[in-house]
């Protein structure tokens, strides 16, 4: 079996509701609601930094289950939308819905991320003295209150759900290494593990092959796209070649707006998006 | 299948780490009472009641070091205000001490000396309940919770962070100094508390009761030991390093760091009050000089020496470092402060694990050479 096909079991085998968001129902302010087909909805956000505004009615949705590519130059506003996303940023104005009910412009930074969003940060930021096996310990989809983590204990199901993880991300061998010491794309692939031990319903990443060898970044995107279909994923990426082989929707952000949507040939002729890129 | 709670207890520790505690409680429970008692004063083995006194309070020292070194090392949260904790433990137990005194102080009446000095005709109402040994203990693990609770709620739901927290504490155990030198608050003033003469009815400078402090303070170091161990073993103790190392990471995992820095720093601060809480009986004095600025400073000094984020690490700068000034203030008392600066700058530049990272250093190249 394949580790990408080993993804499938391991994110979707399991049972609903035993650990579900429903217990954690302190942090979130209504279930997800995917029945209407939309997994992120966001409209005319804007946000601005003293007078820049970095995002400018922002207009943007993910289906349910859908693999959608962000590109745009520099400054274009992709790392503010995941800001506003994932509550690290308030929008001055607009709406930000999760499915049909979750209002993200009102949760904190883990609510949302118990909520079901995942975000992999541009840089790899993983906890670097701690050991390949306790990243994912720590990043495991389970009650995170303090009483909770000062009496936790894993079990063997846990264990198990490591150790496919571990395969899934190719670090089966480096479990107890300390992370600081992997490579820089071995820490993008346990920062995507992290992720995935989440069990998110709604992945971010920020530039996930920065840094990859190209046998890596291809690996990436065959599993992004095992993931897709489950799982929505938001990719913010420059390299071109990835970007195609992921083969979903691509959207163009320029000066804080979406400029151009459709698929990747559509958007790489339309004059508009040809300026930004190759014009002044 | 879960593991029962006794074993998990038992893995705090190696059994290395269970062997050095259990000789460090074999010295200070049996050794040290008996070589006191048994041994006649005159002979070379004779411990005597300096000593004692001198090691109880370094004791207590240590486990505001290891306090300290929870919330510094692990969290990496640096607090330069841990003396007010300590304090506030001190002086809930020194209420309790000046009822002890009963009638036996200077004017032969009901209240303490000072409030007689001030014409006041009865305790104030925050004395309510002090003659009582239990209300006291409540009082030294309640107050410093409550302070540290209210202060670092509102701190780390600020996000205040690194060396603005570490100011805003300084100038908190400042301004309580400053409210605990007026006479008008009913803590004595700058004198504080002291000429105690009795605790639980017991003569406070009796040798039998002096051991059996020193006795506590030892089981209470240890025990604070064994509890540090078991928590930063815990995932609780990965999280909280976790937090350190990468906070916006663990935010987005789902993580609230807020409740877990405001958790150790809880825990810290009611540790410092039970040291401060053993350290009174057995100096027999407490004032606000305990809150003032460098106090608190000098505490974060015992961990850099002895190695922050180690345990043990904080034990060994609490007895190095006060052991030096012990005697630094016998012989050359006017150098104490350059010493401990030069120290500071030592040990930044050169060792900044302190003394445990410097004996690893050396275990490593003996285990290469070997």
């Amino acid at each position: 079996m394949s580790p990408l096909s080993a993804s499938k079991d391991l994110l979707d085998g399991r049972p609903e509701g035993s650990d579900g968001i429903d217990q954690l129902g302190h942090v979130v302010t209504g279930e997800l609601d995917l029945s209407h087909g939309v997994a992120l909805y966001l409209e005319d956000i804007t946000v601005s930094f003293d007078g820049f505004k970095a995002l400018n009615n922002l207009n943007l949705a993910i289906d349910a289950g859908e693999l959608r590519c962000i590109i745009g130059p520099n400054g274009a506003g992709k790392t503010t939308m995941m800001d506003v996303i994932t509550g690290k940023t308030r929008p001055d104005s607009g709406k930000a819905f999760f499915g049909q009910s979750i209002d993200l412009t009102r949760l904190s930074e883990p609510e949302i991320a118990h909520a079901g969003i995942g975000r992999k940060f541009q840089k790899p930021t993983i906890f670097e003295q701690h050991s390949v096996f306790e990243n994912l310990e720590l990043a495991m989809k389970t009650d995170k209150r303090v009483w909770k983590s000062l009496l936790a204990w894993l079990s063997g199901e846990q264990r198990d759900r490591i150790a496919d993880t571990l395969k899934l991300i190719r670090l089966n061998g480096e479990a107890d290494r300390p992370a600081g010491l992997l490579s820089h794309g071995q820490k993008q692939w346990l920062e995507i593990g992290m992720l995935l031990m989440q069990e998110p319903k709604l992945l971010l990443l920020d530039e996930p092959v920065a840094g990859m060898t190209d046998d890596e970044t291809m690996r990436t995107a065959e599993l992004f796209v095992s993931l897709a279909g489950k799982h929505s994923l938001v990719v913010v990426e420059h390299d071109m070649a990835f970007v195609e082989r992921l083969g979903g929707k691509v959207t163009v952000l320029h000066e804080g707006s979406v400029l151009a949507e459709g698929d990747l040939a559509t958007v790489q002729n339309d004059p508009r998006v040809i300026e930004v890129y190759l014009g002044r | 299948m879960r593991t029962p709670l006794s074993v998990r207890f038992l893995s705090a520790l190696d059994t290395k780490g269970w062997l050095v505690l259990g000789v460090f409680l074999t010295l200070t429970l049996l050794v040290v009472p008996l070589l006191n008692l048994a041994v006649p004063e005159d002979s070379a083995f004779h411990v005597s009641a300096y000593f004692i006194t001198l090691i109880g309070k370094i004791m207590c020292y240590a486990l505001v070091a290891v306090a300290m070194d929870l919330i510094w090392g692990f969290g990496g949260i640096l607090s330069l205000g841990h003396g007010l904790f300590f304090a506030l433990g001190g002086y809930a137990f020194g209420m309790y001490l000046m009822r002890q005194i009963g009638r036996d102080g200077s004017y032969g009446a009901d209240l303490p000396d000072f409030m007689i000095f001030l014409d006041w005709k009865e305790l104030p109402w925050f004395w309510f309940g002090s003659d009582s040994f239990g209300w006291a203990m409540l009082l030294v693990v309640l107050v410093p919770a409550l302070v540290a609770f209210v202060f670092g709620y509102f701190a780390f739901r600020s996000r205040i962070k690194g060396v603005y927290f570490s100011i805003i504490t300084q100038a908190l155990t400042y301004a309580a100094m400053l409210l605990f030198f007026r006479n008008e608050t009913g803590f004595g003033g700058n004198n504080g508390f002291t000429d105690f003469k009795r605790i639980l009815g017991y003569s406070i400078t009796a040798p039998e009761t002096r051991l059996v402090l020193f006795g506590l303070t030892a089981l209470a170091l240890a025990a604070t030991l064994v509890f540090a161990a078991w928590l930063v073993k815990s995932k609780f103790g990965r999280v909280l390093t976790a937090i350190r190392d990468a906070e916006s990471r663990v935010m987005f995992i789902g993580y609230n760091p807020l409740w877990y820095k405001l958790t150790i720093w809880v825990i810290s601060a009611v540790l410092c009050g039970i040291a401060g809480a053993l350290y009174v009986p057995q100096v027999g004095i407490i004032n606000p000089g305990e809150m003032s600025t460098a106090n608190s400073i000098e505490i974060a000094i015992w961990v850099a020496v002895g190695g922050r984020g180690t345990l043990i690490g904080p034990v060994i700068g609490a007895f190095v470092v006060n052991l030096a000034k012990s005697w630094f203030t016998v012989s050359f008392p006017e150098y104490w402060l350059f010493f401990l600066g030069l120290l500071f700058i030592i040990v930044t530049l050169f060792l900044p694990q302190g003394l445990v990272g410097l004996w690893k250093k050396f275990a490593a190249r003996k285990g290469v050479a070997a």
